[in-house]
């Protein structure tokens, strides 16, 4: 299999997927046909596969291919789509009339001229997941299995599978970029259920990253094992707290899914351009403490949220969407930077060239303030400790939020007691944004596998933050 | 129609030869086509137009007592020969997994009952886009700029038409299809402060006739408006009616408890507890597959394993698992059916007004927010929004809360079931509910 790094040039790319440039620029004349500020082509060609464990053998495997080419027309904030599964040019040009639907402006327009796009590599492969046999991973599936057996003897039960996936890119759009990239990803899972006294809890960790089969390693295995015995053990112990309003210490790392949910897709543009974001009249006022500055990082080396450019073409960047405790930038595809005025941030994403691209977060984090933990925890009275999440929601309009628990401690008169588990905490972005009272010097990006859903489409996304004291959220509980 | 043509039917046969040419001792091969529209309106304007076809293949090997999967939506034999030949040759690295079988065909739907379940409607292709069109703009324009509150209305019609034909080397040959629409509405409104409260209201239906073309925004709205003033009250155990447009969001976690291999990893609170009475004797599940015109509605299930109506939980007694043919040899039982079809609770005889009048003091919930369900002890917890009951009439609109307890603790606390199932052709036809006793945290 080739990889799309630098050194391949275009015509490889465009033969990887049986078209010709003159084949672009024929497609792209027909979306624009009945006029349209902007039209892009996307072709994805992924290839997927999985390998299981369970009961101690490595027993099943699956492989997906996935391949077609999306045709997008844009005018204004209106948006035409429509893709197919072949790149054959009668059935591109029959998407790219489809797509032309939403504009009503015939006009005469030259062909496109093409320019190649180069863009730094966030995700370099050294050995791709393609020249590697299912009987290389299986040896790795099979240490973790035994690990996980190793570390406990209430374990009765394991589970564990390695995903990987390769997508090839290749984009066009009515501006002439031309570019395309490859995209690794690679997700490993170990699941364990343990029995003491008549009592069964199972728990799991993930870790997840753009990498080829170096992704594996001794380490990625122990660490693996141990977070996921450690987190189902601790279960056993664990109750659940007296539910209510109380100051929650979000432990560093995978509680960036505060940020996520509080605020990260409240912020992104398409909500706030449409005006049903809680945030629509925010932009540039202060909306936290001012020692508060939170990131949307697509150009993170090999993290599971890196992307080399959007899915619109536009190159991955740092953006500050809170700098000072200021709410500095919304999160903007093509389409919302248009409408406010401003320059896309790299935030146009889809899960597969049968989407719309929108904005989307990428790995999303705040920066590390001066508090240690260890400060933050002694300030609190009676509240909660948490640090291990399941997944979470927000209300885009009305700024509610969740996110639920699976394990955490209470935290009483200072010091951490008892696990608690399964819980799940509620809050309004803006006022648990206010009431974030302290900033860890210990930000954590984590490297689960964290998957976004927005409007049907699901994208891989990171997320991290040091430890925060917030003073207040609805704890559930009984 | 028949939207699996004999060119279709042909590519999966020869799929499936070629599997077992290749060393497969048998093979499962299922293709899917479907063809769907999205047209959007946002207040004044179409905001957006999504038309696709699409169709895809699945092929299940069976190597020498080893087992892979292989999917692709490249259907040329070029392509596929390779690809269907790399994949056996990867399942031969494989453990062998001598669970892993067709079932047995003795247990399979026969295609000599071709009774039609209605799920197909001939006039699909009759409609024009802009009879399309014209329904998502009209859907807007019930309630946009009737109320200087409203910010913004998106309407979404959307329709589509699909058909799996699924063929095996035990014999087994089915073929389905089936067609929707729907009608979608979300209002979203601006009164003081920064919060823009919003909701939404739909109709999806089977056939065309069938689906509701007007007062959906006129309802998202109703609800949106509903949700003015929303607030929070204090922490503690209260009655909790579940409306009927999310009372499966409680179900789901007991059906999901029932499945074989939940069973086979030990991992479901329901473990060996079948014959137990496990919860309230007012809960009686029925699965009903046959059910003309609705969602789900099927003569098999995804092993090609013949449906038939069962009845699940019987006056809280668990009645059975859903044991497909791999669990059920893991597990050295008889198999069930692999997964429900279309789930009816057993109704009581109170609408929902004389529900809220049986509750008299407690809280109606009308939406969720996150949460979860710890699947292997039933602890649950989840973010809620609805309404203080007073004297049987809602008072406050509720929000920024969470229920919290185990689902086996909440079933048994269940008191009254409704009559009131929002649809009657859904795959999940349940009423609204009266549970006592259940943690609310608030302030």
């Amino acid at each position: 299999m080739i990889e799309f790094s630098d050194d391949v040039n275009i015509h490889t790319v465009l033969t990887h997927f049986r078209v010709t440039a003159e084949d672009l620029q024929k497609v792209l004349h027909e979306a624009l046909s009945k006029g349209g500020d902007y039209a892009d082509l996307y072709f994805e060609h992924t290839i997927n596969s999985s390998i299981s464990l369970r009961d101690g053998e490595v027993n099943r495997t699956s492989s997906n291919i996935d391949y077609g080419v999306g045709v997008r027309v844009v005018v204004g904030e209106q948006t035409g789509y429509a893709y197919v599964e072949n790149t054959a040019l009668s059935d591109m040009l029959r998407a790219a009339r489809t797509a032309a639907g939403i504009a009503h402006t015939p006009k005469q327009s030259n062909p496109v001229n093409i320019t190649e796009t180069h863009f730094p590599n966030y995700y370099k492969v050294s050995k791709s997941w393609e020249d590697v046999s299912v009987n290389e991973k299986k040896s790795f599936i099979e240490r973790l299995n035994a690990r996980i057996f190793e570390m406990d003897p209430r374990v009765i039960k394991a589970t564990v599978s390695l995903n990987h996936s390769t997508s090839y890119i290749l984009f066009f759009n009515s501006e002439g970029i031309l570019s395309w990239d490859y995209r690794p990803m690679a997700i490993m899972y170990g699941g364990c259920t343990m029995e003491q006294d008549g009592k069964i809890e199972n728990g799991f960790a993930s870790r997840a990253y753009r990498k080829g089969f170096d992704f594996l390693n001794d380490d990625l295995i122990e660490t693996l094992a141990r977070e996921s015995v450690s987190q189902t053990a601790l279960m056993f112990d664990a109750v659940k707290p007296k539910g209510g309003e109380m100051p929650v210490v979000m432990g560093a790392g995978g509680s960036g899914i505060l940020l996520h949910e509080a605020i990260g897709h409240a912020f992104e543009a398409d909500f706030n351009r449409k005006n049903v974001s809680i945030f629509s009249d925010s932009l540039g006022k202060s909306i936290c403490n001012s020692n508060i500055n939170v990131v949307d990082d697509g150009t993170i080396e090999f993290a599971r949220g890196a992307i080399n450019f959007d899915d619109e073409g536009i190159e991955s960047q740092k953006t500050y969407i809170v700098r000072n405790g200021v709410l500095e930038s919304y999160l903007h595809d093509r389409i919302s930077a248009n409408y406010y005025g401003v320059k896309p941030t790299g935030n146009g994403r889809r899960q597969s060239f049968r989407h719309v691209p929108m904005p989307r977060m990428r790995v999303t984090y705040m920066e590390s303030g001066n508090m240690t933990n260890e400060e933050m925890i002694a300030s609190v009275k009676q509240g909660v400790y948490v640090d291990n999440f399941s997944n979470g929601q927000v209300q885009i309009g009305a700024g509610d939020f969740t996110f639920y628990v699976k394990t955490g401690y209470l935290i009483e008169n200072g010091k951490l007691t008892q696990p608690i588990k399964d819980i799940n905490i509620i809050g309004n972005g803006p006022k648990a944004l206010a009431d974030i009272m302290m900033v860890g010097n210990n930000l954590k990006i984590d490297e689960s596998s964290w998957t976004c859903g927005k409007d049907g489409q699901s994208v891989p996304v990171g997320q991290g933050l040091p430890s925060v004291l917030v003073s207040k959220l609805t704890v559930g509980g009984e | 129609m028949n939207l699996i043509t004999d060119q279709y039917k042909s590519i999966a046969q020869w799929a499936m030869d070629i599997a077992l040419k290749n060393g497969c001792s048998s093979s499962r091969v299922s293709l899917t086509v479907a063809n769907n529209n999205s047209f959007e309106y946002r207040n004044s304007q179409l905001d957006k137009l999504h038309q696709s076809s699409e169709n895809k293949l699945y092929i299940e090997l069976y190597v020498d007592g080893r087992y892979g999967t292989l999917s692709t939506n490249r259907l040329e034999k070029s392509e596929l020969e390779p690809f269907i030949k790399n994949g056996i040759a990867s399942t031969r690295f494989l453990a062998p997994d001598l669970c892993r079988q067709l079932p047995d065909m003795a247990r399979c739907y026969k295609s000599d009952n071709d009774e039609d379940l209605d799920l197909f409607d001939a006039t699909f292709f009759d409609y024009s886009v802009d009879q399309k069109l014209e329904l998502a703009k009209a859907t807007v324009e019930e309630i946009y700029g009737t109320d200087e509150r409203i910010v913004s209305v998106v309407s979404s019609y959307d329709d589509g038409c699909g058909a799996e034909y699924m063929v095996a080397s035990n014999g087994f040959e089915g073929e389905i299809q089936d067609t929707a629409f729907s009608l979608t509405s979300e209002v979203a409104l601006k009164t003081a402060g920064d919060a823009r409260p919003e909701s939404y209201w739909y109709d999806s239906k089977l056939y065309w006739s069938d689906l509701e073309k007007e007062g959906i925004s006129k309802r998202a709205f109703k609800r949106a408006l509903q949700k003015l003033g929303q607030t929070k009250i204090r922490s503690g155990k209260y009655n909790l009616i579940l409306d009927n447009t999310v009372s499966m969001k409680l179900l789901s976690p007991l059906i999901s408890a029932m499945y074989g291999s939940a069973i086979q990893q030990k991992s479901t609170f329901l473990l060996d507890r079948l014959g137990d009475k496990i919860v309230s004797d007012r809960l009686t599940v029925t699965d009903n597959p046959h059910l003309k015109r609705s969602f789900g509605s099927r003569w098999y299930d995804g092993e090609g394993v013949a449906t038939k109506d069962q009845v699940l939980i019987d006056k809280g007694v668990l009645n059975t698992y859903f044991i497909d043919t791999y669990n059920a040899l893991k597990l050295n039982v008889l198999p069930t059916i692999a997964s429900p079809s279309i789930i009816k609770l057993e109704h009581g005889t109170r609408n929902h007004t004389q529900l809220l009048e049986l509750m008299h003091h407690g809280i109606w919930v009308t939406g969720f927010n996150g949460g979860n369900t710890n699947s292997t002890t039933g602890d649950f917890s989840f973010g809620i929004e609805g309404f203080w009951v007073e004297n049987g009439i809602a008072t406050t609109p509720i929000s920024e809360m969470n229920i919290t307890g185990n689902i086996l603790d909440l079933w048994n606390n269940l008191v009254e079931v409704g009559n009131d199932p929002l649809s009657l052709n859904a795959s999940r036809q349940i009423p609204s509910l009266l549970f006592e006793n259940v943690s609310f945290s608030g302030l």
